[in-house]
């Protein structure tokens, strides 16, 4: 397959194939690429970005602390959406979200505090 | 009067890095920050990409925003918040408004601008059609949905694949949203490659280049819009017209600096970047005043800028303590595929200088060529350079025996 490499924003492409037991990439112009290519491959994630409610009405900004499934996508975002956070939130805070199988943590990365 | 030896007009991300760089050069600094608090754009960018090249680490905008915050905190910088820069003067006075301190007049050692920019909207571009609600820019939108808690619409057309365009139409459909339609009217995107391939390919969004807006319909609020390709002239081919219906429109089509506090005075801007030229040192034409960031010129990435304003808050200080020497300087001027390089001039003197350039198409295998005199400084290979994304090499000064020239050879 070819892809264009999202780890920087040099936008290297890549192909990708498998040679014997092996998933080749070729394009990449770092270790970051061949990492990417190989999950692109086999399984893609994404770190997704979004919003958490506040008690007093705010939003504050988060991130899924590692990569999470690219297909899952939609379910991290609605289970984010159930949350709500106390106002005294911090950039930094890390929580656990979701339940039974599918568990992911979450960082907080801006609130409307920080200043 | 208040006195300082560096006054920076803008909290943002140059404005942060270009205090920090005149506070520890020894010199007492101002920031001047418009908005409740620091951090600028890079408070509502809550995407991930940000200071893998100066942090080494993969960060969102409110992370980065915050590590230049605690910077600022540690330091004995001066920060005054909702300060509006009214106007600025030859002799380096600011004249300023805010609510803590009313209206004031600072005597400045040196000046930084790190006002940013602003986007291109509606009226700028002469959108056809009606004026209804729920036509933004994508910067608004992504202000009122990161800050605020807002989705502005929900069925969404984006005109134009700027960076903040793409990035907004996966922010729009990650909160619900339906994004029908990116319509680019050149034949490539302005954005990051990247960009295209997270933002629109992830998410299966359509974009058609080559295309634009006819014309908006909808009173009070947009109900669709008809869009066109366009022919070679990029004039719409109006026969092949076609309707999509949307509740929301977002504008991605260009950024402006923000460079209105410069009226009036004798600074020279360059007509293709719209802001300041500069040395190296990022100084402009009126002494004594130095620019950094989107204000100097549009930056894709903010690592860029963060080292654009160390460069800037260092010299500023040295400035303000007279030891920023004038000399002799030769003029950087771009030709054959590159749209501008910067600095646009370069005193004579020793060590190495970074020249950042932007190219006006798609080029593959190009070759980029820096000359001096007749002389060749740099010949450096790229696979591919788009105007999306700033390219930048290395001289060397001691190399330079006249004006110096920066294109593309193929």
């Amino acid at each position: 397959m070819n892809t264009i490499c999202i780890m920087c924003p040099m936008g290297c492409g890549l192909t990708i194939e498998r040679v014997g037991d092996e998933i080749k990439v070729s394009g990449n112009t770092c270790k970051r690429g061949e990492v990417y290519g190989q999950a692109e491959f086999t399984h893609p994630t994404r770190t997704v970005t979004t919003l958490v409610r506040l008690e007093g009405g705010g939003v504050a900004s988060c991130k899924t602390a590692l990569p999470v499934p690219k297909e899952r996508i939609s379910e991290v975002v609605a289970a984010i959406g159930k949350l709500t956070l106390s106002d005294d939130a911090k950039i930094g805070d890390r929580l656990t979200v979701g339940d039974g199988e599918f568990v992911f943590e979450i960082v907080i990365t801006g609130t409307p505090s920080s200043c | 009067m208040l006195r300082y030896d560096v006054v920076v007009i803008g909290g943002g991300p140059a404005g942060m890095a270009a205090a920090i760089a005149a506070c520890d050069s020894g010199a007492k600094t101002l920031i001047l920050e418009r908005d409740v608090r620091l951090g600028g754009i890079l408070n509502q960018c809550i995407h991930q990409g940000f200071g893998l090249h100066y942090f080494k680490e993969e960060m969102t905008g409110p992370e980065y925003a915050e590590r230049f915050r605690k910077e600022v905190k540690k330091r004995d910088i001066t920060v005054m918040t909702e300060a509006m820069a009214l106007s600025l003067g030859a002799d380096r006075t600011v004249t300023a408004l805010s609510p803590d301190t009313g209206l004031v007049k600072v005597q400045a050692g040196a000046i930084v601008l790190a006002m940013g920019c602003r986007e291109r909207t509606a009226g700028a571009i002469a959108l056809p059609g009606t004026r209804p609600a729920g036509i933004y820019t994508a910067g608004m939108a992504q202000k009122l949905c990161n800050i605020d808690g807002y989705l502005v619409g929900k069925e969404v057309v984006i005109l134009g694949s700027g960076d903040i365009g793409l990035i907004m139409a996966r922010r729009m459909t990650t909160e619900g949203a339906k994004v029908k339609l990116v319509l680019e009217l050149m034949p490539y995107s302005s954005g990051l490659k990247r960009n295209i391939v997270q933002c629109l390919d992830d998410y299966g969004i359509p974009i058609k280049y080559s295309h634009t807006i006819t014309r908006v319909v909808g009173n009070p609020r947009v109900e669709g819009l008809y869009y066109a390709p366009v022919g070679a002239d990029r004039k719409p081919v109006l026969s092949e017209e076609q309707y999509v219906s949307c509740d929301a429109l977002l504008l991605s089509v260009g950024l402006i600096p923000e460079n209105d506090l410069l009226n009036g005075l004798d600074v020279k801007m360059s007509a293709v970047t719209n802001g300041a030229t500069v040395d190296e040192n990022r100084m402009t034409s009126l002494e004594g005043v130095f620019s950094c960031g989107n204000v100097l010129h549009v930056h894709d990435l903010v690592d860029n800028v963060s080292e654009e304003a160390e460069i800037a808050g260092r010299a500023a200080a040295r400035y303000s303590k007279g030891e920023l020497p004038a000399g002799d300087s030769v003029s950087v001027s771009a030709c054959d595929g590159v749209r501008y390089a910067l600095p646009q001039r370069v005193n004579l003197g020793d060590g190495k200088v970074r020249l950042y350039f932007r190219v006006d198409n798609v080029y593959k295998d190009a070759r980029l060529v820096v000359e001096s005199g007749g002389n060749r400084l740099v010949g450096k290979k790229f696979q591919v350079l788009a105007p999306g994304e700033m390219g930048s090499v290395e001289i060397d000064r001691s190399a330079i025996c006249g004006d110096v020239t920066v294109r593309l050879e193929r």
